[in-house]
């Protein structure tokens, strides 16, 4: 069972700010996502590689070329605030 | 029909013929539309009429999903955390295109991120089906499945993480293709879960999806997982028929669940391939069942790492005075996003935490590889599986937005294909009342050649495609 506090610290971690009234609402959505989930507890997987690709592709090179890439002024456009060439960011410490 | 399309412009004038559809965008009731590129695509109108170039989709007006990057025109994926970002570049599809003449008409109206199966969640509201204004033209390609449907773009290209192309086709009675993984590049596509998301055509008829799929397929260095091989031609072989072809029918996509004018509609497509020579016999896909957990357990995984980049950094808005880091960002991503892609990104954050990383996404990663082999095994035996695309018909608007479950159980019979990478088509086969209903057809990895000529000859034995809703 998921909890409010968990709510809280999991949406902490995923950087999303989340309101009171917003909490009970969220953990009950959860609960019964969750517990649709857990019937994947039923399928025997026991040495079943998982798999993150259908494509088995590994390794994938390409020439070590220069080729044209954005320019700082366009890789800049779509910036809310910038800062002498460079995206400007909140304080970090 | 695209062939004839292309003679109609050659002979008369694009200029006149994008006009008119640009009128009919204006009057239109749908809310398919998000962005116009009016200016643009008048402006190569007429360059086309000057000089008509010999692209395969020389003149051709074409819709673009709201999540695939065209420079210079906003690119949102209908969410408020993107308004305003104009792409510097185009999508890999987009190049593709344009090399062959097409005119980018606008953006179409989507889930929020993709992330639905009905066009809800958009932040611009809910767009209509075509054929009846009160229900979802399904998602979350609802907007290109309903321009298309609706008559207001010719053909339209969407993206499919798990049902996005192939349900809004067959709520919208037109025919749409989720290629096998690999095969169309996904580079400029704004990712929400990229293991499974594929682009595709959303069209009118299979030819016409075959066409965009010669000009949309192949290889990609920019996109990692982009198929090498040879490029494959999809219109030659269209015509082939299907005498011969052995046809699977897996039980678990049938019975419980299903609405019973779709089941009826289904298995009359399947006499009528039988009709036309081909044979068919009952299959098992035994892991169908647990598909639909252990894909919304990954999609969620994965959409919490691709949406971590939307911080009001790079592109976005930020409004009021920085504080720190995290209390800035996690206040943007709050007024941002909307409340499904929160819930999303919150149960995928969860679901690859510390100490449940194992039982989640591990364990969905793995019964990935039983719905894999499922698919594998039945391919050694028949060459095509036939099902319903969806279980049911096109529901109203407002009807399942609040139960998040119900929502994504309409999507059994899609997900399974995006975990197994195979390519899968839905083609207009009935109606129930005024509401179409979709025969998904799906082939081996990299076996469009064989869905697209089963659905083409079903397509040329059955009147279904030809209905149109009347709608302003």
């Amino acid at each position: 069972m998921i909890t409010r506090e968990d709510v809280e610290h999991i949406s902490w971690l995923a950087s999303i700010k989340i309101e009171d009234e917003e909490k009970d609402g969220l953990v009950e959505h959860f609960n019964t996502i969750l517990e649709y989930f857990h019937q994947l507890d039923e399928v025997d997987t026991e040495g079943v590689k998982p798999t993150y690709r259908v494509v088995d592709l590994a390794n994938i090179f390409r020439e070590d070329a220069a080729y044209d890439s954005l320019s700082q002024e366009q890789a800049l456009d779509n910036a809310p605030r910038t800062e002498n060439g460079y995206f400007k960011s909140p304080r970090i410490v | 029909m695209l062939s004839e399309l292309k003679a109609r412009l050659q002979a008369e004038s694009c200029e006149e013929y994008l006009c008119q559809l640009f009128e009919k965008i204006e009057k239109s009731s749908l809310n398919a539309f998000t962005t116009l590129a009016k200016e643009s695509a008048l402006r190569e109108a007429k360059q086309f009429d000057r000089n008509p170039g010999r692209g395969l989709l020389a003149g051709v007006p074409i819709a673009i999903k709201e999540c695939i990057s065209t420079k210079g025109i906003e690119t949102n994926c209908s969410s408020r955390i993107l308004r305003g970002y104009i792409p510097p570049y185009d999508a890999h599809v987009i190049e593709r295109l344009k090399a062959e003449g097409a005119i980018i008409m606008g953006k179409t109206n989507m889930d929020e991120f993709a992330m639905g199966t009905s066009t809800e969640t958009s932040c611009f509201g809910p767009t209509k089906n075509p054929w009846d204004q009160t229900r979802v033209p399904g998602g979350s390609s609802g907007g290109s499945a309903a321009v298309v449907a609706g008559g207001i773009a010719p053909c339209a290209l969407g993206s499919d993480t798990g049902g996005s192309v192939r349900c809004p086709a067959s709520f919208c009675g037109i025919v749409g293709l989720k290629p096998t993984y690999g095969l169309v590049s996904r580079y400029g596509l704004v990712a929400y879960a990229n293991s499974l998301e594929q682009i595709g055509p959303l069209t009118h008829t299979v030819e016409d999806t075959a066409l965009l799929m010669e000009v949309i397929s192949g290889h990609d260095e920019r996109d990692s997982t982009s198929a090498k091989g040879e490029r494959r031609s999809y219109l030659s072989g269209l015509q082939g028929g299907v005498a011969g072809l052995k046809i699977g029918i897996p039980k678990e996509y049938f019975g419980e669940g299903v609405d019973r004018d779709v089941e009826k509609a289904v298995w009359e497509a399947i006499s009528t391939l039988e009709s036309l020579g081909a044979s068919w016999k009952e299959v098992s896909l035994p892991h169908t069942r647990y598909a639909l957990a252990a894909y919304y357990v990954i999609a969620m995984s994965e959409a919490s790492s691709n949406l971590a980049r939307f911080d009001g950094l790079r592109y976005g808005s930020r409004q009021g005075e920085d504080k720190d880091w995290h209390t800035t960002f996690s206040a943007i991503r709050a007024q941002g996003f909307g409340p499904e892609v929160k819930r999303r990104i919150i149960l995928g954050t969860y679901a690859l935490s510390a100490g449940y990383y194992g039982r989640y996404y591990l364990k969905a990663l793995q019964v990935r590889t039983l719905i894999k082999e499922d698919f594998l095994h039945a391919f050694k035996d028949v060459d095509i599986l036939a099902s319903p695309t969806m279980p049911i018909p096109a529901f109203k608007i407002g009807e399942r937005i609040n139960d998040p479950l119900s929502l994504y159980m309409a999507d059994v019979f899609t997900v399974p294909i995006n975990l197994a990478g195979v390519p899968a088509i839905s083609v207009p086969c009935g109606f129930s009342g005024r509401l179409p209903i979709g025969l998904q057809l799906m082939g081996p990895h990299f076996g469009e050649a064989a869905v697209l000529r089963t659905a083409s000859a079903f397509e040329a034995a059955t009147p279904f495609h030809e209905a149109k809703p009347e709608v302003i």
